[in-house]
């Protein structure tokens, strides 16, 4: 048992969180109050590795472990929720299945220009009007041979990045018959005709991070953009929302250690009855509250990133990471308001964003019923 | 053409310079932070690194005088895109001056052996100095080039540079080899990046030590003409805060305005 990062993820760790610190952290108030997506500091992650994450080195990547990445999501988040949403949706939603099920071709044609910069994101195209955590029965976009293409026709919803991505893998309907092996995932550039992005959808929180509605009209790409193999795509998009859950828990820790911050801080600062109120129980006991579960949440993060990178099965350590930490994330962020008072729900203190930020992260990848869901499947067939 | 740059490990900017009544010195951050490479040498790195890129350096080496903890600032260079490091460091070495210092750098460059340019950072935010590269540079009879804020043009054995100086800019041009010192208008250092640091973890750092250089003259605690004779942490600053009062902004503007010219400040 070793609760030790190594020298590396150490390294990693302060590289990502002084960047964040001086590029991202200082803008997140402007990013979330005018809806601008953060390309400044986007632009600068290309060369440092943080938009190919768990893209190997050939392929421009920085081919970092699990846990690491999980710590890059978590530094992220404690610099800017939306910022760290769109990265995160772009390493674990989009480039993850070019990774782990892309043909050599894919992966040459796209994951160097999408992992050092050069290109703008990816994005994943899943949710539909009428199908969220149901896709096996819910998904009705479809994408049918013809020659030597697909053509897809349909709507996707709540598709993160599509504004800011060269290319959304789409979850497309293959055979028409149903079943768990009639879906497939297919790599469509976002400059092919037959595509609208809808406008950006107003939203709680996460103003920076754009997210839209797509629909496709017989928009046709090569038949060797499929990912992976047809008829898996349900399996590939399970596997990928596995991987993609470590980082919305890590995201969520990364916010509520900021939320958590700015509570001390302001507890330090401010004064009742001729005291600072850290010196009150009510709020010390909020304060340790939060530092213990902040603690527990990044733990199981990181214990269910490990498991991934052991190459052992973490879909439940997954869910429960994502479960626990967001639920944690929102409890703290509420408390740090409760914690600045009055102030704290004025949007001139930071803790506020955060609040609307984290909302989200027990909605996004799963809402907290279905990570429940998928919890109580595991543990019912374990016994 | 090699290319060295000249770096410093320092203090965080973070860390507090205190002085106990022994006299000691301590220079520890209070939130933990570890050393780090000289900010202003990040700079020099970059531009050392560009040299590489840009003007078809064969080798963008970083070079350190200090103890083996050092080596982590070398990694940041490594990290950063230097493609070596050595590390000088020697017990004989403790205590020198920037004399003592330039010596041992001189004699390490000389070791490197076809080196064409030495950049170095402004000063180190610890001696704040400034000395060490003209120093170097009268050691090894190059032409030191200070307070570069642009590298123009290298070729036919000559390098052409723009100097920012109090009174405006200068373009010089002077025969390689030469010594370079960086101001922070030069470039915009990047981030040493995580295919970097990988790069840093596997590499070996060597550590070249008094008996492997044939250093010019004496260094060390003894041999420096510069003593530190009394250090103590400079006086808190005094000083007072008056809120001015009033009914209106106006007439609050109205008594700020009389009190700045009352103080001769308008």
């Amino acid at each position: 048992m070793d609760f030790e990062l190594t020298e590396e993820q150490r390294e990693f760790r302060h590289l990502v969180h002084e960047f964040v610190a001086k590029e991202v952290k200082p803008l997140a108030r402007h990013t979330d109050e005018t809806g601008e997506f953060n390309w400044q500091a986007v632009k600068k992650m290309g060369p440092i590795g943080l938009l190919g994450l768990e893209v190997p080195e050939k392929y421009g990547g920085a081919g970092v472990d699990a846990v690491s990445a999980a710590i890059a999501a978590e530094e992220l988040g404690w610099g800017c929720g939306s910022t760290a949403l769109a990265i995160g949706a772009h390493n674990t939603l989009g480039l993850g299945p070019i990774v782990r099920y892309g043909s050599e071709q894919l992966k040459q044609q796209w994951l160097p220009r999408l992992a050092t910069g050069e290109g703008k994101l990816a994005a994943l195209a899943l949710t539909e009007p009428g199908a969220g955590s149901d896709l096996q029965g819910g998904v009705r976009t479809t994408a049918v041979k013809e020659g030597d293409s697909w053509i897809i026709d349909g709507s996707k919803m709540w598709t993160t990045n599509a504004s800011i991505a060269d290319v959304i893998i789409v979850l497309c309907r293959t055979d028409p018959a149903g079943g768990s092996h009639s879906l497939s995932q297919i790599l469509v550039p976002t400059d092919t005709p037959g595509i609208t992005i809808g406008p950006p959808e107003k939203k709680m929180g996460l103003k920076g991070s754009p997210t839209h509605a797509v629909t496709f009209e017989e928009v046709r790409v090569p038949l060797e953009n499929l990912v992976g193999e047809e008829g898996r795509g349900l399996h590939q998009t399970l596997a990928t929302l596995d991987s993609g859950r470590i980082g919305i828990g890590a995201l969520a820790v990364g916010l509520a250690q900021a939320a958590y911050e700015r509570a001390v801080a302001y507890a330090k600062e401010r004064h009742t009855f001729g005291k600072p109120i850290a010196q009150h129980q009510a709020i010390q006991w909020m304060l340790a509250d939060a530092a213990t579960e902040i603690q527990a949440a990044r733990l199981m993060v990181y214990w269910a990133a490990w498991l991934k990178q052991q190459g052992k099965p973490y879909t439940k350590a997954a869910s429960m990471a994502k479960l626990f930490a967001t639920e944690v994330s929102e409890r703290v962020c509420r408390n740090a308001i409760q914690i600045h008072g009055g102030y704290g729900y004025s949007a001139e203190y930071e803790v506020e964003r955060m609040y609307r930020d984290t909302r989200l992260m027990t909605i996004g990848e799963g809402t907290s019923e279905i990570q429940r869901l998928v919890i109580a499947r595991h543990i019912l067939n374990e016994w | 053409m090699k290319v060295v740059v000249c770096t410093k490990q320092t203090p965080s900017t973070t860390a507090v310079f205190t002085v106990d009544a022994n006299g000691h010195v301590s220079w520890d951050d209070p939130g933990g932070k570890p050393n780090i490479v000289n900010p202003w040498d990040e700079y020099a790195i970059e531009e050392a690194i560009r040299l590489k890129e840009n003007h078809g350096a064969t080798d963008a080496i970083a070079l350190t005088v200090g103890s083996e903890e050092s080596k982590d600032a070398l990694k940041t260079c490594l990290a950063m895109g230097c493609t070596e490091a050595i590390l000088v460091s020697d017990s004989a070495f403790d205590g020198s001056d920037t004399v003592g210092t330039a010596r041992v750098l001189a004699a390490a460059i000389n070791k490197i052996g076809d080196v064409q340019i030495a950049v170095f950072g402004n000063r180190a935010i610890d001696g704040d100095t400034g000395l060490t590269p003209v120093q170097v540079a009268r050691k090894l009879g190059w032409t030191p080039l200070t307070y570069v804020s642009a590298i123009k043009e290298i070729s036919n054995g000559q390098i052409t540079v723009e100097r920012l100086l109090d009174d405006g800019k200068e373009t010089v041009t002077a025969p390689l080899p030469v010594v370079i010192s960086v101001v922070k208008e030069i470039n915009e250092p990047r981030y040493p990046s995580f295919m970097g640091i990988r790069k840093a973890n596997r590499a070996t750092i060597p550590v070249w030590t008094a008996a492997d250089l044939e250093v010019d003259g004496a260094t060390g605690a003894e041999a420096a003409k510069v003593n530190w004779g009394h250090v103590y942490a400079p006086p808190p600053r005094e000083g007072s805060v008056e809120i001015i009062e009033g009914e209106t902004i106006e007439e609050k503007v109205r008594k700020l305005v009389d009190k700045l010219f009352e103080e001769k400040v308008i």
